[in-house]
Parts: C-alpha cells; structure tokens; sequence
C-alpha cells in the first residue's frame, strides 16, 4: 500500500499554481518601480524648494530605475514582443492593466524631466515635466501593491491592508537613499527625512501586518530577507539623520543601506508569497477558519 | 467584472460540467481524449510512486486531471473485498471551473482571457502575451503557462466542439458518465437529485462542490458531486474571487499614494538644510 496520505491536502501538493513571475524580474521591479516613482515626488519637491542638486540627481535616478522597471516588466513576459498588447484596453479589475496606464503617463515625463535636467534647455517644460512625474511617481509606487495583492497567493492577498503603505515606505526610503547617495550634503535635508519617515512607516506596517495575518503571517515571519531590510532601512535612516549630516562618506554609507534594505524588504515580501502559495496548508487552514466563523455566526442567528 | 457581484451570467445559456465522482472508474480516458483533441503538448512522463496519479496536477499542459485518493474509510454500504478491513477509493476528474466570476479574466491586463457565447472562460492565444497573472490570480490552481509557446493556457470546454453542436471531448469519452455535460440549470438540478440518491446508499460525506451562486466565486460552470472535504481532492475549501476585494485594495494604495505624495512634499518644507 502507497504511504498514508495527509488528508488536509492532496498528497501534501500545493492547492494553487505557483506563480512564473521570477524574482529577479517582478521583484526587482517592485523595488525599482517605487524607487523610481518616490524620487520622481522627491525631485519636484527638491526642484520647487531651490534643490536643484537634489532635484537633478533623483530625476536621473528615477529615469534610470525607469529604464530597470520597464526592461524587467518586459523581460518577464512569455512573449515580451507582444507586450503592446496591454495597450488595447484598459481594466481597472486587472491592476496590470492599470498600472501599464500608469507607466505610461509617468515614463515620457520622467523622461522630460530627467533629460531637461541634466542639459538645462527648455526650462519651462522640465519644470512642468518635473511637477507631473512627482504627481503621478505615488502611483507608480503604490499601485504595485495592489498588483500583488490582487491575487490568490494567501500572504499577498491576505495582507492587502497594509501592503500599499509598506509599499510606499519602502519607495519613501529607497528614494531617500538614492538622495543621501548622490546630492551635496547641503541640500539633502529632504532625502533624509524621507529615509527617516520612509524606513518607520515600513517596519510599522509591516509588524501590523504580521500581527493581523496571524498564523498566515509565518512566511513572513521566517524571512531572513525582511529582517534584513528592516535592519538596513533603520540603521540607513538613523545614520543618515545623525553622521550623515556632517560626513558625506557617512551620508553615502547610509544612502546604499537605505537602497539595499528597500531592495531585501521587496524580494522577503516576494519570497514570503511564493512560500505561502506553495504550501497547501496556507490556502486551505485560512479557508477552513473563515467556514467556520460563517457556520457559527449562522448558528447564532 | 467581479466588481459587480450580483451580477449573474445568463443561467438559460449557460453550459458547464457535472462531474459526479462516485462513479469515476479512474481510467483517465477524459484526460487522453482532451490531450488529443485540442492537441495540448506533453507535460512530462513522471511517476510520482504515491497513487495511480502520475499527471499530478492541473497545468498549462493538462486540462483535465484524475486524482487517486486511497482512505481506510468506508464507502456507503459497499463491501470492499479486503476482509474487515474499511478501504474506499475516491478518484475524480478535475477540471477548469469557468467560475461565473473568474479571477484570470478579471486580471488579465491584455483582454487574451475572454467570457464566450456559452459562458465559459477562454484563452486567446493569439492576443496572449505571458504575463503570467491569470496564474496566481486562479484559486483552484488550474491555468498555467506553457512554457513552449510563452503564453497562458487552460481548457476551453471545446469551444470549437461547442461552435459545432458537439459536446467536449472529456464529457463524450467518458465511459461511466462521471463527467457530464449540458445546460447548467438542468446539471444542477440533475445533480440535486444524484446527492439524495447517493446519500441514501449510505455515503453521507456526500457534498456538491462549486454548484452554489452564492459561493466565493458566485459558482462554477464545472461543478462536482464529490464524496469528501475538497481538499482531500486538492481543491480549496472556500474560493473566493481575488477581485472581490479590489475595490478596498485601491481604496488603501489611494491613500497610500496621497500619503506619499504630501509626506513627501512636507519633507522638503523647511527652506535651509
């Protein structure tokens, strides 16, 4: 006779189809694409408070974490020749769809921006180019949680509430690093203070959503790569607000924390949903609980 | 669109499976005939060693998928020939469920998934461009993507057999009607009437699976008679559409997004420094 089988699942297999997005792409997207958004938002508001070092520097930024997003979104695809195809409609149920609309209203002002930044010519237009990414940049950094979320993949889905800020504080510090990495220590002050209030809102959503997940929330819990982002995001953003503002060697150290530390939270969240969706334990134990909690709410009325 | 989950698809039009597992013979004739007719590739010559089961799983490249379940359990009044020993084998033949609200065709950001005449869910290959969301996206585990062609894949219900009048390949081959096909309302209630027949011969663990409007998915096209705990069979307990909640999920990456907007902006406030 075959060994006895586990009846919580079929033969221990996982419920759902892993999902084929690779981490290298998908993750390392969601790190770029909200690095480049939250530098779009960080270079308008250097550019409009007379930063034009700080401003230059997260534009290029922004444009080249662009470049990364837009190579990785493609490259991902099964077909990447026909990624145009995601042009013929527009789906506010797919966040796909959404966020390709999204991109493509930021991408040529991004592109504007950083362009007439670099060589200074049309100054009106990269100023205007300059305000629209930093108004659309949130978007671009948000939406990606929403992606991700609007799935059957337990952890992701389940932890929809919180994912947008942690989302948003994570592209708060990268951007912020990217800041403290590149512009004088003069005009930084900004950069810092998005790492510092970009790197808290982070690990508080984070250990809310590992509260409220419960025993989903294991994936997350065991992530070696959460850890270690929260770590450097902290140690990034204390740096950068102290030692950082007098040393520029100490405010670059921090700069590249805050960029790692973005870069580990976005792949641990990455890895902690592959986990969850492979595991038949966390897609049926989660289902079976909400049965039971109908059952006894009918039960009572 | 699951944004609107009241609504219903046309139930008079509506065709879909009843797959009554209690008289599934495990002869996987279902999963041959659907490989030949819609000439869906090779998914590997694999031997698991734990059942008869050796196509695993549902997948880009399997469309229909017979699951071998062996328990020391009784089955009805059946007498299992092993001494006294209780022994049942459940064997069922899985299937797309062409849910009335489906995740993959709400997420699909290219329109290649579509809803058809029939009210099935169908891949258009030729607008498909593998990104691959509809996969995580389904909660029974069923689309895939195949990896020859770079695009996603999935059973279609023989919509060229269904264009033609014919009923799917699975459905005609299967040698016990296990699998049955037809107008939804009329599978329902064929099926209604199958439970109490089966519950009567004793096997009271009997439940249908996915024939409920009201479920996470608001019910199935291909529905199931099966003879214990969905996932036992590997089926999820409770589905629930991804995009039930999509309209809270915008909600907070709004906010999330204003947030970071004026959190932002305040941060360069001060002039100096």
């Amino acid at each position: 006779m075959v060994p006895k089988a586990d009846f919580d699942s079929y033969y221990g297999r996982p419920v759902l189809n892993e999902p084929t997005w690779r981490a290298a792409d998908i993750a390392g997207y969601l790190f770029l694409g909200g690095l480049a958004g939250a530098s779009s938002t960080l270079a308008a508001a250097a550019e409009l408070t007379g930063r034009p070092r700080l401003a230059r520097a997260a534009k290029v930024g922004a444009l080249g974490a662009l470049g990364g997003s837009l190579y990785a979104l493609i490259h991902d695809l099964g077909r990447p020749e026909r990624f145009v195809n995601m042009l013929r409609v527009f789906k506010v149920t797919s966040p796909m769809s959404v966020g390709t609309w999204i991109l493509t209203a930021y991408g040529p002002h991004a592109g504007a921006a950083a362009a007439t930044g670099v060589t200074g010519l049309f100054p009106g237009l990269g100023r205007a180019a300059t305000v629209g990414a930093g108004v659309v940049g949130p978007a671009v950094a948000t939406y990606t949680a929403a992606l991700i979320c609007d799935t059957a993949v337990p952890v992701w889905h389940e932890a929809y509430r919180e994912m947008p800020f942690l989302f948003a504080g994570s592209a708060a510090a990268s951007a912020g690093g990217l800041g403290l990495l590149a512009a004088p220590l003069s005009e930084a002050g900004p950069a810092r203070r998005a790492a510092l209030a970009g790197a808290a809102v982070e690990v508080a959503a984070a250990a809310r959503m590992e509260r409220r997940l419960g025993p989903l929330a294991e994936p997350l819990k065991r992530s070696g790569l959460l850890r270690l982002g929260e770590a450097l995001s902290l140690a990034g953003a204390l740096a950068g607000a102290t030692v950082g503002r007098r040393s520029r060697v100490a405010a670059m150290a921090a700069g590249a924390a805050l960029l790692a530390g973005s870069a580990c939270t976005r792949f641990g969240i990455f890895q902690a949903g592959m986990e969850s969706a492979n595991d038949p334990k966390h897609t049926v134990q989660p289902q079976r609980r909400r049965l039971a909690r109908a059952r006894a709410e009918r039960d009572l009325t | 669109m699951a944004f609107d989950l009241d609504e219903r698809l046309d139930e008079g039009r509506r065709v879909g499976f009843f797959t009554d597992t209690s008289i599934c013979i495990g002869c996987k004739a279902c999963e041959v005939a659907c490989k030949e007719w819609n000439h869906v590739p090779d998914d590997g010559l694999n031997f698991t060693g734990w059942s008869y089961d050796n196509t695993v799983k549902l997948s880009a490249d399997t469309w229909r998928h017979v699951a071998f379940v062996e328990q020391r359990k009784p089955l009805g009044h059946q007498e299992p020939g092993v001494g006294d020993l209780d022994f049942r084998w459940l064997m069922a033949s899985d299937v797309c469920k062409h849910c009335t609200h489906a995740a993959c065709l709400d997420v699909c950001p290219t329109g290649s998934l579509f809803r058809t005449e029939f009210g099935t869910v169908v891949v258009q290959e030729d607008v498909c461009n593998g990104c691959g969301y509809c996969v995580p996206a389904c909660p029974f585990g069923v689309i895939g993507k195949r990896e020859t062609s770079g695009t996603a894949a999935k059973c279609t219900m023989c919509y060229d057999r269904l264009g033609a009048g014919e009923e799917p390949a699975c459905a005609k081959t299967c040698p016990t009607d296990s699998i049955q096909f037809g107008d939804l309302d009329e599978l329902r209630e064929r099926a209604e009437r199958r439970l109490e027949q089966v519950r009567a011969a004793g096997a009271a663990s009997a439940r249908l699976y996915g024939h409920d409007p009201d479920d996470g998915v608001g019910g199935t096209g291909a529905f199931f008679l099966l003879l214990d705990e969905p996932e036992v069979y590997g089926l999820p307990p409770d589905p629930v559409v991804t995009t039930r909640d999509l309209p809270s999920m915008w909600r907070q990456a709004g906010v999330a997004a204003v947030a970071l907007l004026a959190g932002l902006a305040a941060t360069a406030w001060r002039r100096k420094r």
